[in-house]
């Protein structure tokens, strides 16, 4: 889902300032024994209550954490071994299969094309996302009047739900009253209406054309948080040399902006790559299967086929390529912190 | 803006003075220009609310005769949809304060010393698709009869929020001085006394950034809304617009009246709480 998009920005940079106040932070609470007398002596005491308490504070976390995600995840691993389906519902009976549902997944003939569709979905997306928004975080560096103002409604498109997106373009792209289609033609650019969301060549690239809209605002907000650190001296003193507009771009710009950049590529595969609502609610997979992903694939096996192994199956396909990209970032960000 | 201005033409004017201003107007005007393309769609999505109601799209790109029937089809389609959305993410935000505040406190100043730890777990548990959530849920739902429930999609739908607000919570929380809690604890109040009394009241802002984006995260929510309800007794309306969308859309004034009530809380945050949206956004990003 491109909503959690939402969180990387904080995520990423809660992340890197986290860990680095955590550092400085003051000692807290070092705190003497309380006034009231007890047998205890008091560090027994402030074990045995006040360290209770304190870990009742992170109890319910915990507690949601463990239920809400480590249940499903353990569970999906569970699943994929059995043979999960309707029957199960009826008669709570779930035999072992081993192996079965991957070999199942691996030899349907949606596999290829879903691994196929993923990644070009996800590179499409990443790619257009991080240019456009590369440079409209460059553009709204400089000082002009209604820069925050202009910058912050550009927020809008990324707090809107998913499923309103896909519908508002579905109008836009529709084939034959859509208003691209009309745009374009009128412009003289097409002689023939696109049928943007029904055929299997071009509905591909309407759907990433689409999430590159709904990812530009997260690339934006955290891409100028990134130019904000670069101090301006760097600038200052690449102008005396002679150095400005590309040229300050590419040795000062570009090489301190690393870690961020590393940061939102990384998150953006990793919330790219579970993407379901604009897929969707635009073309629900089809046409002809022209927009099967992994994601995709998992929700219909459970919730449309019933086949909940074989749709836990390849949800943990999608965690493990997930995983590989999770381990990235915390590299990524590590270094970041170090830096 | 103005500021800028009267103090540009206030100053003796040399030429490099007014050739800035042009600059930073033409920048501003780019800006414009910039938006403006991104938020087409929006403005096509009202203006198709907008237009008389049909099963084809008009091209008009102002709605010259606006026409309401679009939403009030869709108020007495979606309304009862919209109201269980709005009590499903009210009840979304409250229990994701109630359970991540304390944690994020905690975690802030407590100096747990596996802090690092959970805060890796947090971070990685964001990371998880909401489908493999979604297929254990159901199953899970399916025996405990929570299914079709709005305690159960409150439950689910606090997936999207509270790893989020105890991250964002946590970073504000850890410039909190110890102090101020310390001389509340010499005067005797306990942990917990100490948290609601004083803690809580000074992270009103971080509260209020966290519970609209929790607020936003659960009414945008359409991944547990699909597979945690089967019937129309409890159906958010990101599932009503879904439902229209189907194969062939056969009222688009409807659909699009729909989708812009959907938007309002998007939009009335963005406009009225804009400090705390941005806050949100770029909060652990920009520091």
């Amino acid at each position: 889902m491109n909503r959690t998009q939402d969180m990387q920005g904080t995520t990423a940079g809660g992340h890197v300032s986290l860990t680095r106040t955590g550092k400085s932070v003051p000692a807290a609470a070092r705190r003497g024994p309380a006034p009231e007398t007890n047998k205890l002596t008091p560090r027994a005491r402030k074990f045995s209550r006040e360290a209770v308490v304190r870990l009742l504070f992170v109890a319910p976390a915990a507690l949601y954490l463990l239920l809400f995600f480590g249940y499903p995840v353990v569970k999906n691993v569970t699943m994929s071994l059995q043979d999960y389906g309707t029957k199960t519902f009826f008669t709570g009976e779930a035999p072992w299969v081993g192996l079965a549902n991957y070999v199942a997944v691996v030899n349907s003939n949606l596999f290829g094309p879903a691994m196929v569709n993923t990644a070009l979905f996800t590179i499409g997306s990443i790619a257009g996302q991080f240019v456009i928004g590369l440079a409209l975080a460059c553009f709204f560096k400089r000082r002009f009047p209604l820069n925050n103002f202009l910058r912050s409604m550009l927020l809008l498109p990324w707090l809107l739900p998913l499923i309103v997106s896909s519908a508002t373009w579905r109008s836009i792209l529709d084939q034959d009253s859509g208003i691209l289609n009309q745009f374009l033609a009128g412009l003289g650019i097409i002689s023939q209406p696109i049928p943007w969301l029904t055929s299997p060549t071009v509905a591909l690239l309407a759907v990433v054309l689409v999430n590159i809209w709904v990812g530009i605002p997260f690339n934006v907000t955290i891409m100028y948080g990134g130019l904000q650190d670069i101090p301006d001296e760097l600038y200052e003193a690449a102008s005396l040399d002679g150095a400005t507009g590309w040229k300050a771009f590419r040795h000062i710009t570009w090489p301190n902006l690393q870690p961020v950049v590393s940061v939102v590529l990384v998150l953006g595969v990793v919330y790219t790559i579970k993407v379901l609502d604009i897929i969707l609610g635009l073309t629900n997979g089809g046409p002809a299967n022209a927009t099967q992903t992994l994601s995709i694939r998992s929700y219909q096996e459970s919730f449309i086929n019933f086949e909940f192994g074989v749709g836990a199956a390849f949800s943990n396909i999608l965690i493990l390529i997930s995983l590989v990209f999770a381990v990235i970032y915390l590299r990524a960000n590590r270094r970041a912190v170090d830096d | 803006m103005t500021t800028m201005d009267t103090a540009v033409s206030t100053a003796s004017v040399s030429r490099g003075a007014r050739q800035a201003t042009v600059r930073s107007a033409g920048f501003t005007a780019l800006g414009i220009l910039f938006l403006a393309v991104m938020l087409f769609p929006v403005y096509w999505m009202v203006n198709a609310s907008l237009q008389p109601s049909g099963n084809t799209l008009t091209a008009d790109f102002f709605p010259w005769n606006p026409s309401f029937d679009g939403y009030a089809r869709a108020i007495s389609e979606q309304g009862p949809n919209l109201l269980t959305s709005l009590i499903v993410s009210l009840g979304t935000v409250l229990f994701s304060l109630a359970v991540a505040a304390p944690a994020a406190y905690a975690l802030a100043q407590f100096r747990f010393r596996w802090v690092s730890i959970a805060l890796l777990v947090i971070l990685v548990s964001q990371m998880i698709p909401g489908i493999v959530i979604a297929n254990a849920l159901y199953a899970a739902y399916n025996d405990l009869g929570l299914l079709n429930s709005i305690p159960g999609l409150i439950l689910a739908d606090a997936t999207h929020a509270i790893p989020f607000v105890i991250l964002i919570m946590r970073a504000f929380m850890i410039g909190i001085p110890t102090s101020i809690v310390e001389a509340a604890r010499v005067d005797g109040a306990g942990l917990v006394r100490a948290f609601v009394s004083i803690v809580l009241p000074i992270s009103r802002n971080s509260l209020i950034t966290a519970g609209l984006f929790a607020f936003l995260f659960s009414w945008s929510d359409f991944l547990f809304a699909l597979t945690l309800t089967t019937t129309d007794e409890v159906r958010p309306v990101t599932l009503g617009i879904y439902q229209y969308l189907g194969t062939q859309v056969s009222n688009w004034s409807a659909v699009m009246a729909t989708a812009v009530l959907s938007s309002l809380p998007a939009i009335a945050l963005l406009i009225l709480a804009q400090k705390y949206i941005a806050a949100g956004a770029t909060g652990g990003a920009v520091k």
